[in-house]
């Protein structure tokens, strides 16, 4: 199903800390937001690798963790009520008669005049398991996301993983699966206790098994496992498992995105700017924070913020031709602090 | 004070190495091929090594969250350590580590 096109200045690939702090910087001079994200939730790695881990090197902040950040954010964006488009990654980058035309991996469209790709390390993708020929069985019997359960009912299931996804999908599959069997490479868990114990409990009364083990070979004619080959961490002996389903839960690492297939000149999957405008080699197309390149780069939350500023001076530029870009302070500025909500 | 890493391909790097930096960081300053994308959080276990067996007992013991993020890496040994978890120490001098899977970049 195809949406209807959401209309909207400036569209941000990506809802890091820098892509939401661009929100702010657009809103200031009236440019309205859309923000893209692959992951469910706003704040990029701050939010899916270090929610409760500290930052330093913030200005002012002596200490905030990824996820107090992202939160701060989000308060200090308000006012401009971006659009969020979450969950979904930015497949198609098409040039229009007045801006560009994205289309989602959940076919929302998005029009807008200016692009920002503040996509940081890359889309977050399933870390995949050191298996040779993953890729012939992808999609068919192997998977690292479930979407659709039915298909898996009835199967032999084998699920790989020590954290929480692992053990939840193990005991939701249970009762619906003809077996299912749990393979992790020791007897400690990541996963909440309960659903350890819950597992241990399955396993002692034979509804389930449990294999400390590493992963070996896959086997069956693509993109059709029959089994899954193991080798048995105590005894180092092999041990074949049939199965339907493989299912890997390794949680997520960043990978390069699309960038290069939208026509955008890339360094090492790193995307060059100037450093006037943090533009890129495609007029009305910039790139902030992590993802981008240019002499003396730091990969610092706080230079992205620096460049979201500049960037919106040139992002005006394209969506209000016919204006003076006028630069003002929110500390005395009338205009900006009756945007802002803050006025007297 | 050296490390000694032996990179994804097999080859063998002797590095530089200073007092406290951690053996992750060592690696990246020296621009080898490590991901690392959390940058040193213990979050993300993109900076898995395998810990040469001669230096296994020399090393402090991995801490639950360290055990907990190695769940997350592919192919895990008994000799395998996050290298933003190891500090470098006079002890250390020598050390030798190899880059497992899944810790390369893109």
């Amino acid at each position: 199903m195809t949406h209807t096109p959401y209309q909207t200045d400036v569209a941000i690939i990506g809802a890091g800390p820098v892509g939401l702090f661009a929100v702010f910087e657009l809103g200031l001079y009236d440019m309205k937001a859309a923000v893209i994200d692959v992951l469910p939730m706003v704040g990029g790695q701050c939010a899916e690798l270090y929610p409760e881990k500290p930052i330093y090197d913030i200005p002012a902040l002596v200490s905030v963790t990824g996820q107090a950040l992202t939160d701060q954010l989000m308060a200090q964006i308000k006012p401009f009520n971006p659009e969020f488009f979450l969950g979904q990654s930015a497949e198609k980058l098409v040039k229009t008669d007045d801006g560009w035309q994205i289309t989602t991996s959940d076919n929302h469209i998005i029009q807008a005049k200016v692009v920002v790709i503040a996509t940081g390390g890359g889309l977050f993708s399933p870390k995949k398991p050191a298996l040779a020929n993953l890729d012939a069985y992808e999609g068919t019997s192997v998977f690292y996301a479930v979407r659709n359960v039915e298909q898996f009912h009835n199967k032999n299931i084998v699920i790989a993983g020590g954290g929480d996804s692992a053990l939840d999908w193990a005991l939701y599959f249970v009762p619906l699966a003809k077996r299912v069997t749990l393979v992790h490479h020791r007897d400690g868990f990541k996963a909440a206790p309960d659903s350890v114990n819950k597992m241990r409990e399955l396993v002692a009364m034979d509804k389930m098994d449990f294999e400390i083990a590493k992963l070996d070979t896959l086997e069956g004619d693509a993109p059709q496992i029959t089994n899954v080959q193991i080798i048995d961490k105590a005894t180092n002996t092999q041990k074949s498992i049939p199965a339907d389903i493989f299912m890997a839960f390794y949680g997520l690492t960043m990978k390069a995105g699309p960038l290069a297939e939208f026509g955008i000149n890339m360094e090492n999957n790193l995307v060059p700017v100037d450093t006037e405008k943090f533009e890129t080699n495609v007029a009305s197309i910039f790139s902030i924070g992590d993802i981008n390149t240019y002499a003396g780069k730091q990969k610092l939350i706080l230079s992205g913020f620096h460049e979201a500023a500049l960037m919106a001076k040139g992002a005006f530029h394209y969506v209000y031709p016919e204006k003076k870009f006028r630069f003002q302070y929110t500390t005395s500025s009338s205009n900006l602090q009756s945007k802002l909500g803050v006025d007297a | 004070m050296k490390i000694n890493v032996i990179d994804q391909q097999g080859t063998h790097h002797a590095l530089e190495a200073e007092e406290g930096w951690r053996v992750m960081e060592i690696i990246r300053d020296w621009d080898l091929n490590i991901k690392a994308e959390c940058g040193g959080a213990c979050s993300c276990a993109t900076c898995h090594v395998y810990v040469d067996a001669a230096w296994l007992d020399k090393l402090y013991p991995p801490t639950d969250e360290e055990l907990d993020m190695l769940d997350s890496a592919p192919a895990v040994e008994s000799y395998s350590r996050l290298s933003c978890q190891l500090i470098m120490s006079q002890s250390l001098d020598g050390l030798t580590v190899t880059l497992a899977v899944g810790s390369e970049k893109d």
